[in-house]
């Protein structure tokens, strides 16, 4: 007999239905190390049990290692071989087992230790698909319908062991027909949580803001109406969203005007990859996403020649994020409303997406115009992910990555594999890909709870060699948001068994994140650990990739707080998981009014041409800004509420108002990325190098970019008569050419080859190709993000990462 | 300097250092006053040093900020201030004139507040070792009861009914529907006694101290027509105990605090934690005058987190909120009061703000000084 254990995401009735195909006896059950199978059977159909285990694994199902425990026959009869020995170990010849006695599941114990078994929600199958649109089958039409291999999970889970009481669909009492394929093993359904039909599971319906149910067919009225220009609140998966017909300028505008949400793009839902290629450039990644289990919002560059999709959708930009249908209810409403429709999340401005049932009418009601709702509760909050899709760095060998997200799957066995070199990159890390862990690439000695930002928030387990990063969570200054932060560490803890006896922060002390971390360290007695926020981001980005460092670690971003006390945005480090240091930075310039200075980027120019000795005199930002420009050079001359920071968004946000991209921002870094947008994709020029500071004692003491240089040099350009798009993309050229000037230099100094680019900054697709390649060229390796956001949303990670490897 | 802004860095630092080394059970209230017992006289004590830069603003100086911030201290404390002592720290070269305008600024605030200054103490150190003039002042007051009632339905834990428990008055002073019988109203006045349902007020528009103080250093292009609230609340606190002391108005005031350094936002923040409640206020419903909000802004500075030295925060019970709010109204020192917000069960210990915009945003107590959080 073989006891084996599989490390990773299997599902029971798939080793089952391996298990009986392979005529082997015995029983699987879920442990909290993973699926724990005991089997017997011949030598040659153990081998073909243990191979199919990893080649056909469904698509819920993650293989990250099978080991296979020998046990003597049960007649008495040694088999060969060590026992614990890793995986084929079934060569041993073996007595022929009886394979009437079968094979079985054997139920988890609620009891006992928590499973692992917590899967991502997943988009509706093939299969699911194919009854959804057969009149005979008793799902036709049926806006539920989901399998063992589709469906919600994470978000309808209250508890593990992972089973239909513990979930949100407790409350639906299984017909007799469903039961039967539940406890059908040859069943596609067999022991598929949420399984449920017409007869007996949840239903849609339609209501007015008022909450009056609207009689006639949900699907077919909420697409009539959304055709008529009204707001529609839909409650998905992981919460509620907001759509509107996206070829309608009116119905967009007029959902702009009650969301609050002045210019920020609005993610659109199409049908099918053949209906996203009518408006934007859908590469072979791109399309894998779209058909995909996971379903991302994909960030894709829209086609020219006018977009497909009305002017305020997504103002100013050159590209849209794109998504098709995920759920059954999806598929439903744009088949009949045939054509692009905004979905974006269910909220008003910066507030948390909408998720239950008794507060939407309240939250939304002054926005939708209808919801279309159900009647299955959302447990957990899940917004959508969003991916971006890179080119591959020029000169790049063709090469296949693993997707984001997943530890290691064979390409081969996915439809549509990975283009050559191309890379993607998780945006916004949510729904489809949390809760699932992500393998570091080494051990944990002790379980770290990291605490992460305070922006686009997340928080991270780690157990073993995993770390568990929640799903994007949001701002924590907004109570719900922070609410579901602390209800989100709790929930993650139970689920995944995890009780963390280090607790890893930020070192902003303002942080609502560090408040909570060192009021829970203190109410726990736990170990604490403060990470700089830099040094987080380098590490995220080494856990990212599986590398300890040391690199030389570029964190470039808005901003984070500094071991001095100042704000830092702009670093050249260098760093391992244990420490860093701070080899070059940008110079730092005072920020006017602190965080009025974000939100008001023309002061960040005020304060960079005052720095940098500029004459403003008939400067237009100078011009449109005259009622408070002496004030807030004053506030910056003299450091009267005007902290100083080295942070790179700044300088992005200084020569964007410089350029009249924008004065002020509605969503966090709207100039930068406009600013990108403007910038000429032909111009190949830069500008001279700006000076940097080499301070006498080099390795006490880091060298300091003046970015005031390149500042002045976009002034002077721009007085020359250049044109604008011209001027940013020189800039950007600069800058990059900057970053990779300092970084051979220091290469050279320090005989580290490697870098890591992490940071908000590189956000920006160009500034991160003009580096990347820049590095490559110089004969560095480069190392990305891909299965965290290079934003604040990858903190978490690599605080749990540092915490991890400090003993 | 985080550690003088007035947020938890520097509770961190009286707890770390003072209480440490005087710990008492009149100090760990720490409250704005000590409450001490002398012979039989319910006194509250306390004391305060003054560092401002400009030593002259608009509204005021140094003289009378010394006078009415220790007078607003002994008043929300429920006390009536009696006698002050001032101690001066003079710089080398400190002009006399400058000096004879503090004093003659410190006599009238004592006249008006009604307060007696009766010794004092003046130091002269070396140029450059302080920065022209500071002042200590430490400041007596009477304690007075008044106010509302104890709800005899459900007696506060820890309130012991005092053995004297009508105690000395002050001259001349018979609160109306006094009842000798009652305990101490002294012992039912602190932030830890706010209950949810309890309404919060503000006697005035907020921040105009800090911000005049901000605009008078002269560092910034900026003319604004704004002066220091700076004022003495004795008078305001008296008229605010008397009109809710009637057992129609449930358990009257429940705490008051002037809102001095750290501004309204750290006063709730006491608040919520002292009494292990949430307090809910509303963005809308904040008093800021347009100048104070428009010089605010341009130093990207929360009004809620501004200094005020002739504001007070009121926590009253539901029963005495009209009333409470009409004799804020009835005074000058009031013109401005509103009802800001509410105390809610939940979330304990947190201050929480609605938007204009319908969200809800979280009013943390600042560590040190205010620093963007937006990576
Ligand atoms: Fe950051
Ligand atoms: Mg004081
Ligand atoms: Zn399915
Ligand atoms: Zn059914």
């Amino acid at each position: 007999m073989s006891t084996g254990s599989c490390r990773g995401w299997v599902s029971a009735p798939f080793v089952y239905a391996l298990a009986s195909r392979e005529h082997l006896v015995g029983e699987v059950a879920n442990s909290p190390a993973g699926v724990h199978i005991e089997a017997s059977g011949s030598a040659a159909a153990l081998d073909a049990f243990v191979i199919a285990l990893r080649d056909e694994a469904p698509p819920l199902a993650v293989v990250e290692d099978v080991v296979v425990r020998r046990r003597p026959p049960p007649d008495g009869r040694r088999a060969s071989g060590p026992g614990g020995a890793d995986g084929g170990g079934t060569r041993a010849p073996r007595p022929g087992a009886p394979t009437a006695a079968g094979f079985r599941i054997t139920a988890s114990d609620p009891a006992g230790e928590r499973s692992t078994l917590v899967s991502a929600d997943c988009a509706t199958c093939a299969d699911c698909l194919a009854e959804l649109a057969d009149p005979a089958d008793r799902r036709y039409r049926y806006p539920f319908i989901n399998c063992t291999n589709c469906g919600p999970r994470f978000t309808i889970i209250r508890d593990v062991p992972y089973d239909r009481p513990a979930t949100t669909m407790a409350g639906f009492a299984m017909c007799p027909a469903c039961a039967a394929e539940y406890h059908d093993p040859g069943n596609r359904r067999f022991h598929a949580q949420p399984v449920c039909c017409p007869e007996c599971g949840p239903r849609l319906r339609l209501l007015d803001r008022a909450g009056r149910p609207l009689d006639a067919d949900p699907i077919e009225r909420s697409a009539e109406l959304l055709r008529a220009g009204a707001v529609l609140a839909m409650k998905g998966l992981g919460g509620y969203h907001l759509a509107v017909d996206a070829r309608s300028d009116a119905a967009a505008a007029r959902l702009r005007g009650r969301k609050h949400r002045a210019d920020k793009p609005f993610a659109v839902m199409v049908s099918d990859v053949a209906a996203a290629r009518e408006l934007c450039a859908v590469g072979p990644v791109a399309e894998r996403l779209l058909t995909g289990r996971r379903r991302p919002i994909v960030l894709l560059d829209l086609l020219p020649g006018g977009p497909g999709v009305a002017r305020s959708v997504a103002p100013g930009t050159r590209q849209l994020g794109l998504m098709t249908p995920y759920t059954p209810a999806h598929h439903l409403l744009l088949a009949a409303f045939s054509g692009p429709l905004v979905l974006t999340s269910g909220n008003v401005s910066d507030e948390p997406i909408v998720y239950r049932d008794d507060e939407a009418f309240g939250r939304l009601g002054p926005i939708a115009d209808y919801f279309l709702v159900h009647d299955r509760p959302i447990h957990v909050r899940a917004d959508d992910s969003v991916v971006r899709v890179l080119p591959s760095w020029p000169g790049e060998p063709r090469r296949e990555r693993p997707p984001a997200g997943e530890p290691s799957r064979r390409p081969t066995n996915k439809p549509g594999s990975p283009a050559a070199g191309e890379r993607e990159q998780l945006v916004r890390r949510a729904r489809g890909y949390a809760p699932e862990p992500l393998a570091m690439g080494w051990e944990t000695p002790r379980p770290v709870l990291a605490c992460g930002a305070e922006l686009k928030s997340t928080f991270c387990l780690t157990r073993g060699r995993y770390a568990f990063v929640s799903q994007h969570i949001g701002d924590l200054e907004n109570y719900e948001t922070f609410r579901a932060f602390t209800a989100g560490v709790a929930h993650y803890e139970r689920l995944f068994d995890v009780r963390p006896e280090v607790i890893a922060h930020d070192l902003h002390p303002e942080y609502l994140s560090t408040k909570y971390a060192l009021d829970r360290a203190e109410d726990d007695g736990l170990g604490v650990v403060g990470v700089q926020h830099h040094h987080a981001h380098i590490a995220s980005c080494l856990a990212d990739n599986r590398h300890s460092g040391p690199v030389l670690g570029l964190a470039f971003d808005g901003l984070g707080y500094g071991t001095d006390g100042t704000l830092w945005g702009g670093e050249v480090l260098l760093a391992d998981l244990t420490r860093f240091t701070r080899l070059a930075h940008l110079d730092p310039v005072a920020m006017p009014g602190g965080a009025a200075a974000i939100r008001s980027p023309w002061r960040m120019a005020a304060a960079y041409l005052s720095a940098a000795g500029v004459d403003t005199a008939g400067l237009a930002v100078r011009e449109r800004n005259a009622a408070h420009w002496e004030s807030v050079v004053a506030m910056a001359d003299r450091g009267v509420a005007a902290p100083l920071t080295s942070s790179a968004g700044r300088l992005f946000d200084a020569v964007a108002a410089i350029l009249d991209v924008r004065d002020t921002v509605n969503y966090e870094g709207q100039a930068a990325i406009e600013l990108e947008q403007l910038a000429d994709q032909a111009e190949r020029e830069s500008y001279p190098l700006p000076g940097i500071v080499r301070p006498p004692r080099p390795a006490v003491d880091p060298g300091r970019i003046q970015g005031t240089d390149l500042v002045a040099a976009v002034v002077e350009d721009l007085r020359a008569g250049t044109d604008r798009a011209r001027v940013a993309a020189r800039f950007h050229a600069t800058l990059a050419r900057t970053i990779v000037t300092v970084c051979e230099c220091l290469a050279e100094q320090t005989g580290v080859r490697a870098a890591a680019l992490s940071g908000g900054v590189f956000a920006n697709q160009r500034l991160l190709n003009e580096v990347g390649a820049g590095l490559r060229a110089a004969g560095l390796t480069v190392l990305t993000h891909s299965r965290v956001p290079t934003n604040d949303g990858g903190i978490s990670l690599g605080q749990a990462a540092v915490a991890s490897a400090q003993r | 300097m985080a550690h003088g802004a007035g947020g938890k860095a520097t509770a961190a630092l009286v707890d770390a250092v003072f209480l440490e080394a005087f710990r008492n059970p009149a100090l760990e209230a720490l409250d704005d006053g000590a409450h001490v017992d002398a012979g039989g006289a319910r006194l509250v004590l306390t004391t305060d040093s003054y560092v401002v830069t400009p030593l002259f603003f608009p509204g005021g100086c140094i003289g009378d900020l010394a006078v009415n911030g220790t007078v607003n201290d002994l008043a929300v404390c429920g006390a009536k201030p009696l006698y002050l002592t001032c101690g001066f720290v003079l710089e080398e070269g400190f002009a006399v004139a400058d000096l004879r305008r503090v004093v003659a600024a410190m006599a009238e605030a004592a006249r008006t507040a009604g307060v007696t200054l009766v010794t004092g103490d003046t130091k002269v150190v070396p140029r450059g070792r302080a920065d022209g003039c500071y002042v200590n002042t430490t400041g007596l007051g009477l304690f007075h009861p008044g106010g509302s009632t104890l709800d005899d339905e459900s007696p506060m834990e820890g309130v012991v009914a005092a053995d004297d428990p009508v105690g000395p008055w002050p001259v001349g002073y018979t609160p109306p529907g006094h009842r000798p019988t009652e305990p101490d109203r002294l012992d039912r006045l602190g932030m830890a006694h706010a209950r949810p349902g309890d309404v919060v007020l503000v006697s005035g528009p907020i921040g105009d101290h800090g911000i005049t103080i901000m605009l008078a250093r002269g560092e910034l292009d900026l003319e604004a027509d704004l002066r220091s609230d700076t004022a003495p609340l004795s008078g305001l606190v008296e008229r605010l105990l008397t009109a809710t002391s009637g057992p129609e108005h449930g358990g009257g005031v429940r705490a008051m605090r002037d809102a001095t350094r750290g501004g309204v936002a750290t006063v709730l923040n006491e608040l919520a934690m002292a009494a292990g409640v949430g307090v809910v206020i509303d963005e809308d419903a904040v008093p800021v005058r347009e100048a104070v909000r428009g010089a605010a802004e341009l130093l990207g500075i929360d009004p809620l987190y501004v200094a005020c030295e002739g504001r007070l925060v009121a926590v009253v019970a539901p029963e005495a909120a009209d009333a409470a709010l009409a004799a804020l109204l009835a005074d000058p020192l009031g013109a401005g009061a509103t009802v800001i917000g509410r105390v809610v069960d939940d979330p304990p210990g947190l201050v929480l703000l609605n938007t204009a915009f319908g969200g809800t945003r979280i009013v943390d107590m600042l560590v040190g000084d205010p620093l963007p959080r937006i990576c």
